[in-house]
């Protein structure tokens, strides 16, 4: 699995040159890392209003990232679909799943695995999953994929 | 006062700034100003006004950015207030405070009449916040709100007004994106 160093500097890498975030138990292990990197973190109270200073910064055409828990992003909804469908913008989140694993193993009795990948189809998100703990977890294919053209979710298995 | 008096006196002053609008100044701002820095950010998400101002700031160090908001959105999102508070950045927050939905018909927003915004402000961490009850307040104090360090939070009570058609952008939202980055450069 990759450590909080290699992750926070394959997003610098990544050409990310803003992070919002509200942490979860997981993304919140970066939080050392994130502190002397160039991707300091934008602390928000919410998760939509992540995005809502995601769509300001792509409006000043900076390259954020939203990084926030999957409980959150229920509750961005209507923020994430204004950037992606009414404005049209190349909003990139990176979102924790929490019970992702467990869910995969069949041992998982958390619902947000499941209405995490109903809201993002809902959303017309396109989106990938990546689960760091995998043998053959490659984190830099997996930003890749959030780089690509146009918006983005990359789903964060915990 | 009423929404378009508050707006000609932000539009006599207002400089190189980007100005924001939502809801209701959407209707009104380009009856007195149709620069490439203004932005009307509608179709929105309720509430998101000032954040995305921040996001704005943020990007572009050293920019002024006026995000004129209504009681209503920013009620859904009072913690962007905190946000904004921890960054000196030249963000300028004008509440437009009717009371009302306005574009919905003119019903009381929660707590009508009753919130104090500028303690709501003060109390987020806001250094500097100033609140108007008229036009000659407004005119008296805009010139000092609208410059040097920020954030600032302007609190600006205007009229109820009822019966209002639903506003709409002058401009595609697309077009309106591109005029905007043009203009910042």
């Amino acid at each position: 699995m990759p450590n909080p160093n290699e992750i926070v500097s394959a997003l610098c890498a990544a050409g990310f040159t803003h992070l919002v975030w509200i942490p979860d138990s997981h993304l919140g292990t970066w939080e050392p890392a994130l502190a002397g990197s160039p991707l300091a973190p934008i602390r928000v109270c919410r998760e939509g209003e992540a995005v809502g200073v995601a769509i300001g910064l792509l409006l000043g055409g900076a390259k954020p990232l939203v990084a926030i828990q999957c409980t959150g992003f229920f509750e961005a909804g209507d923020a994430v679909r204004n950037a992606v469908h009414d404005m049209k913008l190349p909003l990139k989140l990176l979102v924790g799943v929490r019970g992702a694993r467990a869910a995969k193993s069949g041992t998982g009795r958390d619902n947000c695995p499941h209405f995490a990948q109903r809201l993002v189809e809902a959303w017309e998100l396109p989106h990938a999953h990546f689960d760091p703990a995998e043998a053959n977890a490659n984190l830099s294919a997996a930003l890749a994929t959030l780089t690509q053209t146009g918006p983005r979710a990359l789903f964060w298995s915990e | 006062m009423t929404h378009r008096d508050a707006l000609e006196v932000l539009a006599a002053r207002r400089g190189e700034q980007v100005v924001v609008t939502t809801m209701g100044s959407v209707a009104l701002w380009p009856q007195l100003s149709d620069l490439p820095l203004d932005f009307h950010y509608l179709p929105s998400s309720m509430g998101q006004g000032v954040p995305l101002g921040l996001g704005l700031c943020l990007a572009r160090p050293g920019r002024g950015v006026v995000v004129l908001c209504g009681d209503g959105g920013l009620l859904m999102n009072l913690g962007c207030l905190v946000t904004a508070a921890q960054y000196s950045v030249p963000l300028y927050v004008l509440l437009i405070d009717n009371g009302l939905y306005e574009v919905t018909g003119g019903q009381p927003v929660a707590g009508a009449g009753r919130t104090d915004f500028a303690a709501l402000a003060r109390a987020s961490g806001f250094a500097r916040v100033y609140e108007a009850l008229d036009r000659a307040a407004w005119e008296a104090v805009a010139e000092t709100a609208l410059a040097g360090t920020g954030p600032v939070f302007v609190w600006l009570k205007v009229e109820g007004e009822r019966g209002k058609p639903t506003p709409s952008a002058p401009r595609p939202m697309a077009e309106q994106i591109a005029r905007l980055q043009e203009a910042l450069g």
